[in-house]
């Protein structure tokens, strides 16, 4: 990847007496997809907007092209955002709300019709400059605002939550979209969303937050693969995360049973964390199995069954595209590559058990965050 | 959507119409009555072509142009202080807004009223003048005072809907402006000063109708022989000659049409959807 274009040095920032940032190190490249991952109150809003301008951190130093730009404000920021309810001028027509930040630079009339018509076609609206914002729907306006904030030609674009109002369909347009003018025209992206598939399929590098830090940097498949704690294996996707103990490099102890694993550099008999992701798990009759267990539950999802395996009480949750049972006995195998194991940290003990798993509470907990 | 409604729907809306009727439409049909008729209630014109000969056409114009006065200094003062309420904290806004509006838990005669004892030549303004060295200065009995009671009097119908159309104003939408390369004063400028047009409008409608009509003012404030249309047309009322009602609302229904128009142009500036002009 090119050279460094944003560096964000040791960020804090408090409302009144909550920290919202603590001490957050970030830096992005040029013609970077980057993704700010994390539940709702984790902090990436916030770091956004320090990028933007329109928060100052109360510490740290914000570099652009290895300028301080900490006090210089949001209008003079080589920067754009496009905010999460579009924030479209209900007073201008299309057109010139695209026209907006052209007219500010005072380019000649001829130029910023040809920008403004090389917009439109970018995000697909050709013909629509007269009409006005509240004739369109959510996704038209999503994507003027997203030519608003290209027209100007910015070298870093902000992305917050930009997707959220639209339906799945829509969403998963809008997705390919994005992905295929941020590369077109090689801005770097800033994209900030709770959504972790939005964030694997879209992005170079995703940022994992929780509680104001960075728990976690690295590519999509880094994040998925390599989890460095139970947080980031839970909130990427499904994880069975099990009390384990590292016996020396390749052997690991969990669930009962000693089990061969990739993983090395612990210490001899260091507590751990394992993660199991449910689709790496293969289900073999219960005498082939090197554990076994009761199938309690059991979810058909399309594409697999979703099934939930007491072992050792301890609930398993296994994607397999056989049937099996509520009450039969199945047995597990895991080879070495399904095996990652992390250092135990703040969050251990906190996810990876399905015991209290159903679908209803997930979605419950979903929609508290989004209120 | 035409819907039919039903017999209790017709029933709820009855003693609206029925209010409407006896308080709205017949007043105004009676003032329509006697202003195109003469003493003895034979169709007539007179009492318009009257209007030309005896003055009161030079009253209306002035009256228009004191009101106009008002209405402009109002806007002046309440934009830049409904602005400034408006980015306060939800806290203190409310305290804000309920100060501007604190005069007008008065009674607007007795508010008239202390502001004539305010500015009379022995008064309190007057007094603390001349301590500080200035003298002589007449403050009650000049136009300026009766602008000044009209602008006294009438400010919180301009603050109150401006402020309310600023405040809704999506936040997103400033900083988005700011994002694109808008400076504070841009932001004003191109952004919240469009946006709080219907606001305006509003607000000038509440000040300038009260403003052309009043009377009451013109006589505490205002020099002795001053008048405006509000007071010629009170004098009619008052009088006991037996043409006296057709003349004054022969000007009431001029006065009527001139606001009218003056509204009508008005409401052209701001959005179609935004229901500006509020009539009072």
């Amino acid at each position: 990847m090119s050279k460094k274009l944003l560096d964000l040095k040791n960020i804090s920032v408090c409302f009144d007496d909550a920290v919202i940032l603590k001490n957050i190190n970030l830096y992005i490249c040029d013609g970077e997809f980057v993704t700010l991952l994390g539940p709702s109150g984790c902090g990436k809003t916030t770091t956004l907007r320090i990028i933007g301008g329109f928060i100052n951190p109360d510490t740290g130093d914000v570099l652009f092209d290895g300028k301080r730009i900490n006090d210089i404000p949001s209008y003079k920021r080589e920067i754009n955002t496009i905010f999460q309810k579009y924030a479209l001028f209900p007073h201008l027509n299309v057109y010139e709300n695209i026209a907006f930040g052209l007219r500010l630079k005072k380019l000649p009339e001829k130029e910023i019709k040809n920008t403004v018509e090389e917009m439109l076609s970018l995000v697909n609206l050709k013909g629509f400059g007269k009409r006005n914002i509240n004739s369109l729907s959510g996704g038209q306006q999503q994507r003027v605002a997203i030519a608003r904030a290209l027209a100007v030609r910015p070298r870093v674009l902000l992305l917050d939550e930009p997707l959220g109002a639209l339906d799945l369909k829509l969403r998963k347009d809008m997705q390919n979209e994005l992905k295929s003018i941020q590369q077109r025209l090689g801005i770097t992206f800033i994209y900030v969303t709770h959504d972790q598939e939005e964030a694997l399929s879209m992005s170079d590098t995703v940022v994992v937050m929780d509680n104001g830090e960075i728990q976690q940097i690295g590519t999509p498949l880094d994040i998925y693969n390599e989890p460095k704690n139970a947080f980031v294996a839970d909130f990427i996707g499904e994880s069975n995360i099990l009390d384990g103990r590292m016996l020396e490099d390749y052997r690991c102890f969990f669930s009962g049973k000693e089990f061969k694993c990739l993983d090395t550099g612990f210490e001899k008999n260091e507590a751990v964390d394992v993660v199991v992701r449910p689709e790496d798990v293969d289900v073999v009759p219960a005498e082939e199995g090197m554990v076994c267990g009761t199938v309690t539950n059991l979810t058909f999802k399309g594409v697999h069954y979703e099934i939930i395996v007491d072992i050792g009480n301890f609930k398993w949750m296994i994607q397999t595209t056989d049937y099996h049972e509520v009450g039969s006995r199945i047995g597990l195998k895991i080879d070495p590559d399904a095996i990652h194991v992390m250092k135990k940290s703040e969050y251990s003990g906190k996810f990876g058990d399905y015991s209290t798993f159903s679908d209803e509470i997930e979605e419950m907990s979903i929609n508290d965050e989004e209120q | 959507m035409v819907k039919k409604r039903s017999i209790a729907q017709r029933l709820l809306a009855a003693p609206h119409i029925l209010w409407s009727v006896l308080f709205i439409v017949a007043p105004l049909a009676i003032v329509v009555f006697y202003a195109f008729t003469d003493a003895a209630f034979h169709f007539s014109i007179n009492n318009f072509t009257r209007l030309f000969d005896d003055g009161t056409f030079e009253v209306f114009t002035l009256s228009l142009a004191f009101a106009f006065c008002a209405t402009c200094i109002c806007l002046v003062i309440a934009y830049p202080l409904a602005y400034f309420i408006s980015r306060a904290n939800k806290k203190t806004q409310n305290t804000l807004v309920m100060l501007s509006m604190l005069p007008m838990w008065m009674n607007f005669l007795l508010r008239t009223y202390a502001l004539s004892f305010l500015m009379e030549d022995t008064g309190v303004l007057n007094t603390i003048l001349s301590a500080i060295g200035i003298d002589g200065v007449s403050l009650i009995n000049t136009p300026g005072a009766v602008i000044f009671g009209m602008v006294y009097n009438f400010l919180p119908y301009m603050i109150l809907p401006i402020h309310s159309v600023i405040s809704k104003i999506d936040k997103n939408v400033i900083e988005a402006a700011e994002d694109l390369g808008c400076n504070r004063f841009q932001v004003i400028l191109k952004v919240i000063m469009p946006l709080s047009l219907p606001g305006i409008v509003s607000g000038i409608t509440m000040v300038f109708v009260p403003s052309v009509s009043t009377f009451y003012i013109s006589q505490q404030l205002g020099p002795t022989d001053f008048v405006l249309i509000g007071d010629v047309i009170e004098t009619y009322f008052k009088s006991a000659a037996a043409s006296s009602y057709h003349l004054g609302s022969a000007i009431s229904l001029v006065l009527m049409i001139l606001i009218f128009i003056c509204m009508a142009v008005m409401n052209r500036f701001s959005d179609d959807d935004s229901a500006g002009g509020i009539m009072v």
